[in-house]
């Protein structure tokens, strides 16, 4: 029990990381985007890559499985994968806001969600790879309690990150025009802002969120090439349930729904556990359309 | 003689290219000059605006500010070419308080200028002052119009367009925005205001517009306007009598 509450709070931060990128993007770019999960994977694999280069100069750090050379690998995953998501915002989202409906981009999200699957799986090939291949030792924190030193990294980081965004979004100027854009875009503009720069930022945060995501993905459990599709409905789940565009909202979404998942096999097969985010999202959607905290914005439209 | 301060000619504009709304509407605006535009629901005054502010786009004709041209401007460099516009509806942002609404308008700023006018903002306007923290959507509809001017007004812009800020208004507080405005043209700004209040806009103005489907339909001064037995005539009838 102990365990399974460790394990869901876990996966649910790593969840509310990508669902934070999520929630951000489609409160302020109006659509659902599908690719989304894609960057973690993208992410995740960028790392792998780049580990490649940094690895060879230094080994892990005990007690964690890694070290510096993956926070290296980190930062260029970051930049890698804000580079993909603003090159798809120009090539495919940008041409078709302007000139479609809605369903036609999320659609289009969908058709480069696959294309990007595709790649990792063409350069990357498609069985399970690890960061590194050192044994961790858990540490016993009570009696039926165990965690991994990865884990409690994974934690902090998580909750560094959320505070840090809070602050940018509530100090800065540019998080204040990113809030400001998820309600009115034309109001924005007649305040003298340009939002195609803002919407740029938006990619890159949440780009660089699925990344760290991916990473910590990667880190604790391991990667393949599904990661996204098989974080999509989750991170969804996530989003919708904290309320679009809002980002503590999508961080508690999250801890819901990775506690949900872990705590649903004590009671139903582990077979059905990918379900459970599905069965949230209907509830949540049944009960409370715009998600438990209400949206920053009427949401997508 | 300088340049007029705007120069709107003959523009045709509308939100869909095959379906134009103004059909080649003209009008000017001086220095220190009060201007309203008038007309039936529906005659396009509310496009006019948003066409000069670039959220409409332009398909003929042209717009200059003292004789440079900002046909289709880009909306963010409204201010640049000293202008502020203040929408008809959603003209604050609900989600954010009146401190944030006044940082967002001072945004193209420096900061310490930034500073400096927000202050002057709480000075002109202390009915905002109390609200400083607050969501936007607590205030009044009143409220929310001096709020909404006080953020166009940060950017000390040359011109002021205004889309209806008398709209829902108690008389009391109508009178109070017009009187702000008059002070404002005191210190040579001008203003290209909307209005539905036939009478308020003949009073208030120093020159009138008439539209209505989306043309020009009589100008001239206010005051010899505001006997005008056309003018009634258009509000009466189904656009009017043509000339
Ligand atoms: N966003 C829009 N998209 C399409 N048509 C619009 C839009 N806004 C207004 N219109 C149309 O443009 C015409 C003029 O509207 P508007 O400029 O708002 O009139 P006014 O402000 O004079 O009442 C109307 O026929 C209206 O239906
Ligand atoms: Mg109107």
């Amino acid at each position: 029990m102990l365990q399974a509450l460790a394990d869901g709070i876990l996966t649910g931060s790593i969840i509310a990381l990508g669902a934070i990128g999520l929630t951000l993007t489609m409160g302020i770019l109006r659509f659902a985007n599908f690719a989304h999960a894609e960057l973690i994977t993208w992410g995740a694999y960028m790392a792998l890559g780049a580990l490649a280069i940094t690895g060879t100069f230094a080994g892990p750090t005990p007690p964690f499985s890694f070290g510096l050379p993956l926070v290296f690998a980190t930062l260029i995953a970051v930049v890698l994968t804000a580079a993909l998501a603003l090159l798809i915002d120009h090539l495919v989202f940008r041409p078709l806001r302007s000139h479609t409906s809605h369903m036609t981009v999320v659609f289009a999200s969908f058709g480069v969600s696959l294309l990007v699957r595709m790649v990792i799986l063409l350069i990357f090939g498609g069985s399970a790879a690890y960061y590194s291949n050192e044994l961790q030792i858990a540490i016993r924190v009570m009696p039926g309690l165990r965690v991994m030193p990865d884990h409690v990294f994974t934690l902090g980081l998580t909750l560094a990150i959320v505070v840090a965004l809070h602050l940018f979004l509530q100090k800065t100027r540019l998080g204040l025009s990113m809030r400001a854009l998820a309600e009115n875009p034309d109001l924005v503009r007649i305040n003298g802002i340009d939002t195609r720069v803002v919407v740029r930022w938006t990619w890159v945060i949440g780009a660089a969120l699925a990344a760290v995501s991916g990473v910590l993905y990667g880190l604790t459990v391991q990667l393949r090439p599904e990661i996204g599709f098989q974080l999509l409905l989750p991170l969804f789940a996530a989003a919708i349930l904290g309320g679009v565009g809002n980002v503590f909202g999508a961080v508690i979404g999250g801890l819901i729904v990775g506690l949900a998942e872990s705590l649903s096999v004590l009671f139903v097969p582990a077979g059905y556990k990918m379900a459970v985010p599905f069965f949230i999202l209907l509830a949540v959607l049944y009960v409370r359309p715009n998600g438990i905290f209400g949206a920053l914005r009427g949401g997508a439209k | 003689m300088s340049p007029l301060l705007l120069e709107v000619r003959d523009v045709i504009a509308g939100y869909r290219p095959d379906l134009p709304i103004l059909h080649g509407v003209s009008l000017h605006v001086g220095t220190a000059e009060m201007v309203t535009v008038i007309g039936p629901n529906g005659a396009g005054k509310s496009t006019l605006v948003k066409a000069i502010a670039g959220l409409v786009p332009i398909s003929a004709g042209s717009v200059a500010v003292e004789g440079t041209e900002v046909t289709n401007l880009l909306t963010h460099k409204l201010a640049t070419a000293s202008i502020a516009y203040v929408p008809q509806t959603a003209n604050v942002f609900t989600s954010l308080t009146i401190d944030e609404n006044l940082k967002l308008g001072a945004s193209t700023l420096s900061k310490a200028d930034a500073g400096r006018r927000i202050a002057k903002a709480y000075e002109d306007f202390p009915a905002l002052t109390q609200y400083r923290g607050q969501k936007a959507k607590v205030l009044s509809g009143g409220q929310r119009q001096m709020l909404a001017v006080a953020r166009a007004l940060l950017t000390e812009p040359r011109l002021l367009m205004l889309d209806e800020p008398s709209a829902g208004l108690s008389p009391l507080m109508v009178s109070e925005v017009f009187s702000r405005l008059k002070t404002l043209i005191a210190t040579g700004v001008s203003i290209l205001m909307v209005e539905q209040n036939v009478k308020a806009a003949l009073a208030i103005s120093d020159r009138t517009y008439v539209l209505a489907e989306g043309r020009n339909r009589i100008d001239g001064d206010s005051a010899k306007l505001a006997g005008d037995t056309e003018v009634a005539a258009i509000y009466l009838g189904a656009g009017g009598r043509k000339r």
